[in-house]
């Protein structure tokens, strides 16, 4: 178990330490205050454990690591991760998991707007709320939300799949509800409890793509 | 006036081409979507001239004495600058708008010239990785196969900020050209018409922009020289904003620069020319004391090594071709006039870059079209141009007695038309009048 202390290191050398860990090896980090660029760009399945308030792209284009964040995570959040596993006990800011081609997403607390905005195969689960615009134009992968969505969400969706256990103020254009099936339950029911969020997925009604946009016609102009 | 019946006056207001849109438009009810770039004529380098030394400066002799074209790009920063032969490089274009045999045959070509190509809108394909030595790979608002495997493979990074073609707009790829490798590589639905973000996800201004260049220098170990693209319209700010959040390279494309797929509306408005960009670009650098520490690349229109060297005398350290080099490749070529008039258009005319379906196998995704092009064949005629142009830029600089093309210089030109002098900060030949300048 190595700890760095951002009151003594620097960014550049906490990165380049994670960097070069080994499968397997722990890691926690102390003395955050918010900093930026915290623990990204990781490729081994190390542990990181971050005590404190991170800033922008913690945990960005993360690849295989674990990284638990004991605290708030500030805009971009695992910004573009491809796989591996991020979690915030608090809340997180804008554009959580924005890009985020694979892994998992766990935020405890509330996510803000534009979470999982272009996500493109992540999973995202969020215990809270959601902010309004959130998975805007998201591709694919699965955004789970516990609590309430704000305004416009799904806008221009294309293939993600979108649970939402609460109220959704309002859906952006092209998204819609959907029929809950057998395989999203269970889809659901697995994303939950990797996420270890105890709710049951009778609670839940699914979004997505009524795919009106996906390509241009002439008759859907006041939806541009 | 028809050129049989002197009564037949055209309209200056409504001539041929405003009645045919009106008409397409009417019919369609969806604007005209095109590629290449503005059509309409501008002012451009064309109106700048040199003044070839005589008395009070001497010449360099032709093949004796050197003229060195050399350019290094993004020392400021990374551990790691480019270094390039010739300060003409090839211009992001993207995977997807281009067959996979065009991408391949662009990075032989940049590699043969000893130059460096750059990916585009949608991932960097094994082919151009292979075949190019040195590849900039670009991070666009996007993000289609954006991957941090990726961006440690590429020599340097490009943040696309905007394109001179279509500043505020995002890419657009239609359905004809999303094949099921374009699709898996930017996980979308097969066939789907693709309008992609105009601007990026996860940040808004120049502020959030210096954290995003700090991610990801952090990413890749501080080592790659990391460019921010922007469209030609307020240059002086941008490049400044670009400066400060800490780019190696700022790279500026005038409204003229080519685009695979954008509407006619954006690419004829908006944005400035190439011209007055490069001055606007060289203007901002210099007030930060930056020109020459942060490099500056322009692109939009260069077609030849006259503009080459006269972006160069303004204050550039490099450009960067788009069309010309699809036009190098063989784009717009007689060779297949038939096919050309099939689709009704010509050799020479053709922009629908968007409909996939390129007589010269360039602009598409068809496999039985991208076969025409051979890439060994593509890149060793990219290669031959790339030549002719920095032996152009040669000329023009020993002619001006200069043993680096980078020792070119504003004084070394005059303009031809009192825009040009505006625009360019060059006196009106002639004259010592630089209209603007000095409050006149
Ligand atoms: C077919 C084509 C595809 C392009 N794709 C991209 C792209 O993916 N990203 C980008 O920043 N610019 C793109 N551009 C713009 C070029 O990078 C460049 O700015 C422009 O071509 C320069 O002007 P020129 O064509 O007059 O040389 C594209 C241009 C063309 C012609």
């Amino acid at each position: 178990m190595a700890t760095i202390d951002l009151n003594q290191s620097s960014i550049r050398e906490l990165n380049e330490k994670l960097q070069v860990g080994s499968s397997g090896d722990n890691f926690t980090v102390n003395n955050t205050v918010g900093k930026h660029a915290l623990s990204v760009g990781l490729t081994k399945d190390i542990n990181v454990e971050i005590n404190g308030h991170v800033g922008y792209y913690c945990a960005g284009m993360n690849q295989e690591a674990s990284i638990k964040i004991n605290g708030n995570a500030g805009p971009g959040l695992a910004e573009n991760m491809m796989s591996g596993q991020v979690r915030v006990t608090g809340n997180a800011s804008q554009y959580a998991g924005a890009t985020a081609h694979g892994g998992l997403l766990v935020i405890e607390g509330d996510a803000s707007s534009r979470c999982g905005i272009s996500m493109k195969g992540v999973n995202i689960v969020v215990g809270g709320n959601i902010g309004h615009m959130s998975a805007f134009m998201a591709q694919s992968g699965t955004l789970v939300v516990c609590g309430d969505a704000g305004d416009a969400m799904g806008d221009s969706i294309y293939e993600t799949k979108i649970y939402v256990r609460g109220k959704v103020k309002s859906l952006g254009t092209d998204c819609e509800e959907k029929e809950m099936k057998k395989e999203h339950k269970e889809e659901l029911a697995t994303l939950l409890e990797m996420a270890q969020m105890n709710y049951s997925v009778d609670e839940f009604r699914r979004y997505g793509s009524a795919r009106k946009l996906y390509n241009f016609d002439i008759d859907q102009v006041d939806d541009y | 006036m028809s050129k049989d019946n002197p009564t037949l006056i055209e309209s200056a207001t409504f001539p041929r081409h405003v009645i045919a849109e009106i008409q397409r438009a009417a019919k369609t009810g969806i604007y005209d979507i095109r590629g290449f770039g503005a059509k309409r004529e501008i002012p451009t380098f064309d109106d700048l001239v040199f003044l070839g030394a005589s008395t009070s400066r001497y010449p360099l002799e032709g093949y004796r004495e050197k003229c060195t074209t050399e350019v290094v790009l993004g020392n400021r920063f990374a551990k790691k600058p480019i270094h390039l032969k010739t300060p003409i490089t090839i211009a992001g274009m993207s995977f997807g708008s281009l067959s996979a045999q065009a991408k391949e045959s662009l990075g032989r070509g940049a590699t043969i010239a000893g130059t460096s190509t750059t990916t585009g809108d949608g991932g960097m394909t094994p082919e151009e990785r292979g075949h190019s030595k040195t590849l900039v790979y670009q991070y666009l608002p996007s993000r289609y196969g954006m991957n941090p495997d990726d961006l440690r493979r590429a020599d340097a990074i490009e943040i696309v900020l905007g394109q001179g073609a279509k500043p505020g707009g995002g890419g657009m790829l239609l359905g004809q050209k999303i094949s099921p490798r374009v699709a898996q590589m930017r996980n979308l639905p097969e066939g789907i018409d693709q309008r992609s973000a105009c601007r990026h996800p996860d940040w808004t201004g120049p502020d959030d922009l210096e954290i995003k260049i700090q991610e990801l220098r952090e990413i890749t170990n501080w080592e790659k020289p990391i460019y921010v693209k922007v469209g030609a319209t307020r240059v002086f700010y941008d490049v400044t904003l670009a400066v400060k959040a800490g780019a190696d390279v700022v790279v500026v494309d005038g409204m003229q620069g080519g685009t695979a797929a954008t509407q006619d509306v954006f690419i004829e408005h908006v944005g400035i020319p190439t011209l007055p960009a490069v001055r606007m670009a060289v203007e901002a650098l210099q007030e930060m004391d930056m020109h020459r520490k942060v490099q500056l690349i322009v692109s939009g229109g260069i077609r030849s090594g006259a503009d080459v060297a006269k972006a160069l005398a303004l204050g550039a350290d490099a450009v960067a071709i788009g069309t010309a080099a699809l036009i190098a490749l063989g784009d717009q070529s007689p060779e297949f006039d038939e096919d050309y008039k099939a689709i009704g258009s010509a050799a020479g005319f053709w922009d629908d870059y968007q409909q996939g379906n390129d007589p010269a196998g360039i602009t598409t995704q068809d496999p039985e079209l991208a076969k025409r092009l051979d890439p060994k064949l593509g890149g060793r005629r990219l290669a031959n141009y790339l030549n002719v142009l920095t032996l152009e830029l040669q000329t023009l600089a020993r002619a001006c007695g200069k043993s680096h093309v980078h020792n070119l210089e504003p004084e070394d030109m005059v303009a031809l038309t009192m825009e040009a002098a505006a625009m360019a900060g060059v006196p009106l030949a002639g004259t010592g009048w630089i209209p603007g300048k000095n409050g006149v």
